[in-house]
């Protein structure tokens, strides 16, 4: 299990959580958890979220690892000029 | 799949050095070709009809006149742009942009276009045109469209973000809450709090380039676009979709960009231009005129920022909460969350509190400009952080690095810090020898400090050895700002040749996978990633062909400035690339190295700036007289173009603080849409800016590399509202700081003080 820090925007898709607990491994395996516990988190998924694993930022890498111990935060999607 | 990507400690040979950039010589000779330098044979003449009004249904617009005219071979309206977009939201905001469909929302909304054989032809069709509106109340200032009483832009925008959901619909399309703490608790632990009001009037990234493109539809449904854009991949996507074309049919190939600082990342006239082209069977070349960039193409939002900061008698900043209010033009998407993230993301607070909103308005759509969000939070953040320094009577520098944030600091935005600069940065400034240079009357000094994230992104590069030993590297990201010098320094660094021997090429979107834009100062960044990636692919194939070559197993060859060794045989001469280059044909063919990937980790990037700035008491009028930049920029591939990054900010930023500013009138139209009404700094208006590179590497690029494109412009606005504060005496709080407002302010002042 991992935990989840979640930004304000999106927790009204998690019932209202600051953070929530999921058994997953990879970004994408935190995707698909987060969309099949919490469908109202569809939406932001397609328009993108940026995962924060120990102070780092990963847009795209649904490969990337989730160590059990990590600090995770999702966040929005960063842009850029 | 990412590649392995961390950095080594290395000592560079070409990386770090100033050679002439390779598209210098066309582009001082005017060989270089822009957007609207293209021609096509039997090209037709684009032109857009504009809505006159900011807020307007469209009830019937006649084009049957303008269709009948000797030489007009196509007019479109958003009948010829049906909706493709499947829900897709911000494609569909794009589709109603670049067209009006039942609504014009803002003063330069295309409602209508031409085609036709020559300029005179096509504006005689405008003319041509009729159009019937039925004119609503409109809404520019974002806090007036903030208000529940103001005009609704869409009756179907509920504010998202926000539980419960609202059940009326507002102009206020998105809110979105950052922090950790309790704010409350912190303001109450201060010896001193500052809350004040803060607002910046919109702004355009003023390149000089305006938008052109030449599309080209063919009957069997294949298509061209030569297009200036800082992302011809994204733009042929994005075309593809909105037209209904295959994307793999439709070949994009970007020309050179005369700026874009995020204002070339969004379509703008780029689809009409395919669907008169379509329409008419023949190419159709559509530019802007500067009128229209100003009118319909993407300025930076407009703000209105709450913020209260509070600290105590020692130095400790014990709470900051802020509430910024972002214009987003007619549709959401203005990204007031990442001001919202920015805004405190220099210090180490353990109460802080955001919330962004995006606010629409009857101004057009809003788009990215370097950073954006950020400079706007930092002015009010920064401008209370100096107010606050005051009245605990410390120096602003010191109360900044007592609160900076450091390495295990959990920043505003939510995540633990790694290694970060913001500290670096500050500790240089004050000891700057500008921090403590002499002022003379009238003269003020102020410094600020400022946060951007970065990001990386899809890449795809491709290296070819050619046979005389040269390298030709195509990489899929505009260079917008000398990277194509930068490209070439990595890849002669990594195969150990010169800088001279190795040719950057930007591929059109047929030539490579996907990139994406070069937005987000991930041109360099992560290119060069993907171009070391390519290169080390390469070396590993020249090595299999000097084994060949020398009949030797590769597992015995090394690779050494630019040469194939033997390391097993020592009476073997090591073979140059050259020589291998020569006997490709006969070792295997071609040579080359082909990488994809996610650049991701670009790491975060911190800056300080220093100005000094003479306010003239009698006229307003404010000169800057000395500006340092000083930013950690990882490792600085070209210093120059790091340097020319650095000054372009700082230059945009003193733009933006003291005299740019869209001015609309009572009746919603745009009052300044020229360069002579809305002035953007010139040479005779700057001093020299002074630049110190801090290179603190990044430690998930394989030579340390961070963005440096952005962060350049978020301090300036609050470092030159504090260097106008301490020179006129008067707290300044809404940018730009143009002659009248100042005078406006001083004489505030005095009545008040009177």
């Amino acid at each position: 299990m991992v935990t989840i820090n979640i930004w304000g925007a999106l927790r009204p898709a998690v019932n209202g959580a600051a953070s929530i607990e999921l058994d997953a491994t990879t970004i994408r395996d935190l995707f698909e958890k987060l969309e099949a516990q919490y469908p109202k988190t569809l939406p932001y998924i397609e328009e993108g979220i940026a995962v924060s694993i120990d102070g780092t930022i990963y847009q795209d890498s649904w490969s990337h690892p989730l160590p059990t111990d990590a600090e995770i935060y999702l966040l929005p999607r960063i842009a850029g000029g | 799949m990412n590649k392995e990507t961390k950095f080594t400690e290395r000592t560079f040979k070409s990386v770090g050095t100033r050679p002439v950039r390779p598209d210098g010589v066309d582009k001082v000779t005017g060989r270089a070709r822009y957007g609207a330098d293209y021609d096509m044979p039997g090209q037709l003449i684009g032109l857009m009809l504009r809505s006159p009004h900011a807020h307007a249904t469209i009830k019937k617009i006649d084009t049957s006149a303008a269709e009948q005219l000797p030489g007009v071979k196509a007019v479109v309206t958003s009948k010829d742009l049906p909706d493709l977009t499947d829900g897709d939201t911000d494609l569909k905001c794009i589709l109603e942009n670049s067209m009006a469909r039942k609504k014009a929302f803002y003063d330069g909304h295309a409602v209508a276009a031409v085609a036709a054989v020559d300029m005179p032809t096509a504006k005689a069709a405008l003319k041509l045109i009729n159009v019937e509106y039925k004119i609503h109340k409109h809404v520019t200032d974002v806090d007036k469209a903030a208000d529940p009483k103001a005009p609704v832009l869409h009756k179907d925008c509920f504010t998202k973000g926000v539980e419960p959901a609202p059940v009326k619909p507002s102009n206020i399309a998105a809110s979105s809450e950052f922090g950790h703490g309790d704010v409350g608790k912190g303001f109450d632990d201060a010896d001193f709090v500052v809350e004040r009001n803060f607002r910046t009037e919109q702004t355009h990234q003023g390149y000089i380039e305006p938008h052109a493109c030449v599309a080209s539809v063919s009957p069997d449904g294949s298509g061209e676009l030569w297009v200036c854009t800082q992302g011809h991949f994204v733009f042929r996507q994005q075309c593809a979709q909105l037209l209904g074309m295959d994307m793999a049919k439709l070949r994009v190939t970007s020309s050179e960009i005369g700026g874009g600082f995020g204002g070339k990342t969004h379509l703008w006239l780029e689809p009409v231009a395919l669907a008169l082209s379509r329409k008419a069977n023949l190419p159709v070349k559509l530019t802007m005129t500067r009128e229209d960039v100003f009118r319909a193409s993407g300025p930076t939002s407009a703000t209105s920022i709450d913020i209260k900061i509070g600290i105590k008698n020692d130095g400790t900043i014990t709470a900051g909460e802020a509430t910024l209010r972002y214009t987003s033009g007619p549709w959401k998407g203005s990204w007031a969350m990442l001001g919202a993230m920015t805004a405190f993301a220099c210090y180490d607070l353990e109460n802080v509190k955001t919330t962004g909103l995006e606010i629409l308005v009857n101004r057009p759509k809003t788009t990215a400009y370097r950073a954006p969000s950020a400079p706007m939070a930092a002015f009010a953040v920064e401008s209370v952080i100096d107010e606050l320094a005051g009245k605990i009577g410390r120096d602003p520098v010191a109360v900044r690095i007592q609160n900076a944030a450091k390495e295990g600091t959990q920043s505003s935005y939510g995540p633990v810090y790694g290694p970060i600069g913001i500290g670096p940065t500050l500790e240089a400034a004050a000891k700057h020898p500008h921090m403590s240079a002499p002022l003379g009357e009238n003269q003020g000094r102020g410094m600020a400090c400022g946060f951007w994230f970065n990001f990386g992104g899809q890449s795809c590069t491709h290296i070819n050895i050619d046979i005389d030993g040269t390298v030709t590297l195509t990489v899929g990201t505009i260079d917008v700002g000398g990277a194509r010098a930068s490209l070439s320094l990595v890849v002669a660094e990594e195969l150990g040749i010169n800088y001279e021997q190795v040719k950057t090429v930007i591929g059109d979107t047929g030539n490579l996978g996907y990139n994406e834009m070069t937005d987000g100062s991930r041109g360099t960044f992560a290119s060069s990633m993907s171009a070391i990636m390519s290169a080390r692919k390469a070396i590993e194939e020249l090595k299999q062909r000097a084994a060949m070559m020398w009949d030797v197993s590769v597992d015995e060859v090394s690779w050494e400035d630019g040469h194939a060794r033997a390391t097993g045989n020592s009476n073997l001469p090591p073979l140059s690339i050259a020589e291998i280059a020569a006997g490709a044909g006969k070792t295997g063919g071609p040579i080359a190295g082909h990488t994809e990937l996610n650049a991701d980790g670009a790491g975060v990037s911190f800056a300080t700036h220093i100005c000094d700035v003479e306010v003239d008491p009698e006229t307003g009028l404010t000169r800057v007289i000395r500006y340092t930049v000083i930013q950690d920029a990882g490792k600085a591939v070209h210093p120059t173009y790091v340097e020319g990054q650095f000054q372009g900010g700082a230059t945009q930023g003193i733009g933006w603080a003291l005299n740019e500013e869209y001015i609309y009138g009572d009746d919603g139209r745009l009052q300044n849409p020229g360069f002579l009404d809305y002035r953007i700094p010139v040479c005779s208006d700057l001093p020299m800016i002074d630049t110190q590179i801090l290179e603190i590497p990044n430690p998930n690029h394989p030579y340390g590399i961070r963005g440096v494109g952005e962060t350049s412009i978020v301090p300036p606005l609050a470092a030159i509202a504090n260097a106008v504060s301490n020179a006129s005496g008067v707290r300044m709080t809404h940018v730009p700081m143009s002659p009248p407002r100042i005078l406006a302010a001083i004489e505030e002042a005095e009545t008040t003080t009177a």
